[in-house]
């Protein structure tokens, strides 16, 4: 028995020691499994590390856990935009840390404080909402300037004057749907399920019926989930069905929404399913029968099909690194780092300065910019004093397993 | 020395306890004022929630090691104190100006809604017993959460607004929303000090020990070792339980404030089964009934993670590796045998240097 409990001792220890031994090379300096093995690749010409004079540049996402596919998507976005500034060789050159925050808030607070430790100058924020809330206050704090990709609540924005968004906010979703689906006459009874859990979902769903009723839409009824009950919608589908519904609203994220596909068509229900920008990403979800997702229509500020030269240089630079189409999650950060190479070229910042020092400045300067970005409609993205980013969302549909824009 | 060797070994045990959180508490203060760039940003921001969770360590372990009833409930008092008193320091902050006065007030304030409710639950549960208080607890942890989801609180002009389900509370104009029920609180301020969450660690374990050494705690403890023979003296097993649950519940509501009062945002969903597991993991690697083991284990595994993010993705993988191999080491009969061979040479050999010095 003896024998056997330090024999087990020394199994595990062997075990844990190849463990870290296999990870302790490569992952060490740039975090992530998925972004690293390009992030190796791409400083050998670039150099994300190399040169001592680099903005340090910071972001929390969830990089593991359930709302993984966003950090995923958000933090090779950056990487790739960061890599293209640094392989140009110019005055601004940066140098991306991201950190997993799990979509938890005191995750995030751990991340940020971490990533403040290693030195940031400026920040990502966070990638979703909730933990966005949380850093952008420590952000504000600090005064260390942020500017989110995706964290789209108007409560990580609301009374910070140096957090700034690069997607448009809950709010404007649910107008922007509203407006949408009541212009393009796309569904006669209208039916939501939402996420009352979650600030993202409830704030988006507040304005969507709000707008709605201006509107004359009918709002056949609504049905609510939390955290703990996302694992069968058997339930709201029936009472969809019950009340008639043609077209099923779905201010949620793309796990749910993956599930609410299936459940409806093993039910043999078929209405019109609408999501908004959580909605992007649902056809790479794991074990996902894609082709249920035919016919969804989802707002975004991204179209990966579009034949702009950046587009189609991103799109296709993202493939060859990743495997996978880039959503607008990827496409927000990679035009975040770009929003920042313009405001620090144009606010004449160097990379000896303090974090605070290059807040002010870009707190002086962010509204005056404009950028012409990947997620700009072709007008340029430009941003009120209050860190409110002015740019439209494009309603797109999915058909033969990609998104395509709907006009 | 010799006064040391000569105390019982309950006081040694506790003034042992109390000398390590008050040398831990100046280590750390020091290096915050005098060291250049304190302690570092990341260990910073984990004090107060290292506080927060050796409380509730302290206090679970006073259930389940003292009076040895498996709770896995225990999160579901730090959530009613965490809303409860979260809610008390944002309705106050026009009344009391003072910062740790108010803190005080919601601590107190979460402390007794914890022992009310675990008061309540206590009555049903504490007939039951083993197996069956544990589902149970479970399952009201569960109920917890369930609950606090679907409050929103909302204090105006006009006095409290509350609502369930859905929110309808009209606020007039100045008004706060206290609780936001999915989203949980959104504190305008955070009022919790480093300095308040020691003071909190050092009366839980102050309350903990004197419960124990006490006529009660000896009750608890032959209630625990042999219900019958506990019964057959006239120890009434149920209350003598039932004050170390609600003292137990009344301890995790107060963290529960220090906690909530720490962070910007949370809500119903952090305080779910997987926490109380946490808790226990806490209490189980320090060993039941051992109240400084708690204190470090709640300490070290709250900093583990996040020392671990140098190994990215694998982060979790590791902390679960480190957490079975530190279970395997403290259990090893041939460790244990070698420690305490080493504590017993080094006590002889101190021995006899007190002896020669007399």
């Amino acid at each position: 028995m003896k024998k056997m409990r330090v024999l087990s001792l020394a199994m595990a220890a062997a075990m844990s020691a190849s463990l870290l031994a296999g990870c302790g090379g490569g992952t060490t300096s740039q975090p992530s499994a998925a972004p690293s093995d390009a992030g190796t690749q791409a400083s050998d010409s670039g150099s994300s590390t190399a040169t001592g004079a680099a903005f340090k540049l910071g972001g929390t996402g969830p990089l593991t856990g359930d709302a993984a596919i966003y950090g995923l998507a958000a933090y090779p976005g950056a990487q790739i935009a960061v890599d293209e500034i640094n392989a140009e060789g110019g005055d601004i050159q940066f140098e991306l840390r991201y950190e997993d925050d799990v979509n938890v808030p005191e995750t995030a607070v751990n991340a940020y404080n971490t990533l403040k430790e290693w030195g940031m100058q400026i920040s990502l924020g966070s990638v979703t909402s909730q933990p966005g809330v949380s850093t952008s206050v420590l952000a504000n704090e600090d005064r260390i300037f942020s500017l989110t990709p995706s964290a789209s609540s108007p409560d990580v924005i609301a009374g910070k004057d140096n957090v700034y968004q690069m997607c448009f906010s809950d709010p404007n979703q649910g107008l922007a749907s509203a407006q949408y689906i009541y212009d393009q006459n796309l569904g006669e009874n209208i039916f939501v399920i939402w996420k009352n859990d979650d600030v993202y979902s409830s704030g988006i769903y507040e304005q969507f019926v709000a707008e709605a009723e201006t509107l004359g839409l009918n709002i056949v009824g609504n049905a609510t989930f939390t955290t703990d009950t996302a694992t069968d919608f058997t339930v709201q589908l029936n009472q969809a069905q019950d009340a008639g519904a043609d077209l099923i609203f779905l201010p949620i994220y793309y796990q749910p929404a993956s599930l609410i596909l299936s459940q409806a068509n093993q039910m043999g229900y078929a209405p019109t399913f609408f999501g908004v920008d959580g909605m992007d990403g649902i056809l790479t979800v794991e074990g996902f029968d894609a082709s249920l997702a035919e016919g969804v229509m989802l707002l975004t500020p991204f179209n990966a099909d579009a034949t702009d030269e950046a587009t189609v240089n991103f799109v296709t630079k993202y493939q060859e690194l990743y495997g996978e189409t880039p959503n607008q999650f990827a496409a927000d950060a990679y035009d975040c780092v770009y929003a920042y190479k313009l405001a620090l070229e144009t606010a004449g910042c160097t990379p000896d300065m303090s974090a605070e020092e290059i807040c002010e400045a870009m707190v002086a300067t962010f509204p005056t910019i404009t950028l012409n970005g990947l997620t700009g409609d072709g007008e340029g993205i430009t941003w009120n004093d209050q860190g409110e980013v002015s740019k439209s969302p494009k309603g797109m549909i999915i058909e033969n397993g990609a998104y395509v824009g709907m006009d | 020395m010799k006064r040391i060797r000569q105390m019982k070994r309950s006081t040694r045990n506790s003034w042992f306890t109390y000398t390590l959180v008050v040398a831990a508490f100046a280590v750390v203060q020091l290096l915050r004022t005098f060291q250049d760039g304190g302690i570092g940003a990341m260990l910073e921001g984990q004090l107060i929630p290292i506080c927060a969770y050796v409380t509730m360590a302290v206090s679970l372990n006073l259930v389940v090691g003292i009076s040895g009833e498996l709770s896995l409930g225990h999160a579901g008092f730090m959530s009613l104190g965490a809303f409860a008193g979260s809610a008390m320091a944002i309705a106050l902050q026009d009344t009391v100006a003072l910062s740790p006065l108010r803190l005080a007030l919601a601590m107190v304030f979460g402390a007794i809604v914890a022992a009310v409710l675990g008061f309540l639950i206590g009555i049903p549960v504490l007939r039951l017993n083993g197996d069956y208080l544990a589902i149970v607890t479970l399952a009201f942890g569960e109920i917890i959460k369930s609950i606090v989801t679907n409050v929103y609180l909302g204090v105006d002009a006009n006095g409290l607004h509350f609502s369930f389900l859905s929110n309808s509370n009209e606020l007039a104009d100045g008004g706060a929303e206290l609780i936001r029920g999915p989203m949980g609180v959104m504190n305008s301020q955070r009022i919790s000090t480093f300095t308040a969450g020691f003071i909190l660690v050092m009366i839980a374990l102050i309350v903990v020990f004197n419960l124990v050494n006490s006529r009660s705690g000896r009750a608890i403890m032959a209630a625990r070792d042999n219900r019958i023979a506990a019964e057959s003296v006239g120890i009434s097993v149920t209350k003598y339980k039932m004050m170390a649950f609600v003292v137990s519940a009344a301890l995790a509501g107060a963290a529960g404030t220090l906690y909530g009062c720490s962070q910007t945002t949370f809500a119903a969903t952090k305080f779910d089964f997987n926490t109380s597991i946490l808790i226990l993991v806490f209490v189980v690697l320090g060993g039941l009934g051992n109240m400084w083991g708690s204190v470090i284990a709640a300490t070290a595994l709250t900093i583990l993670p996040e020392a671990l993010r140098q190994f990215s993705n694998y982060r979790m993988l590791v902390y679960a590796i480190v957490l079975i191999l530190v279970m395997l080491a403290t259990n090893n009969p041939t460790l244990k045998q070698f420690f305490s061979d080493l504590f017993a040479r080094l006590g002889g050999k101190r021995a006899e240097k007190g002896g020669a010095a007399e």
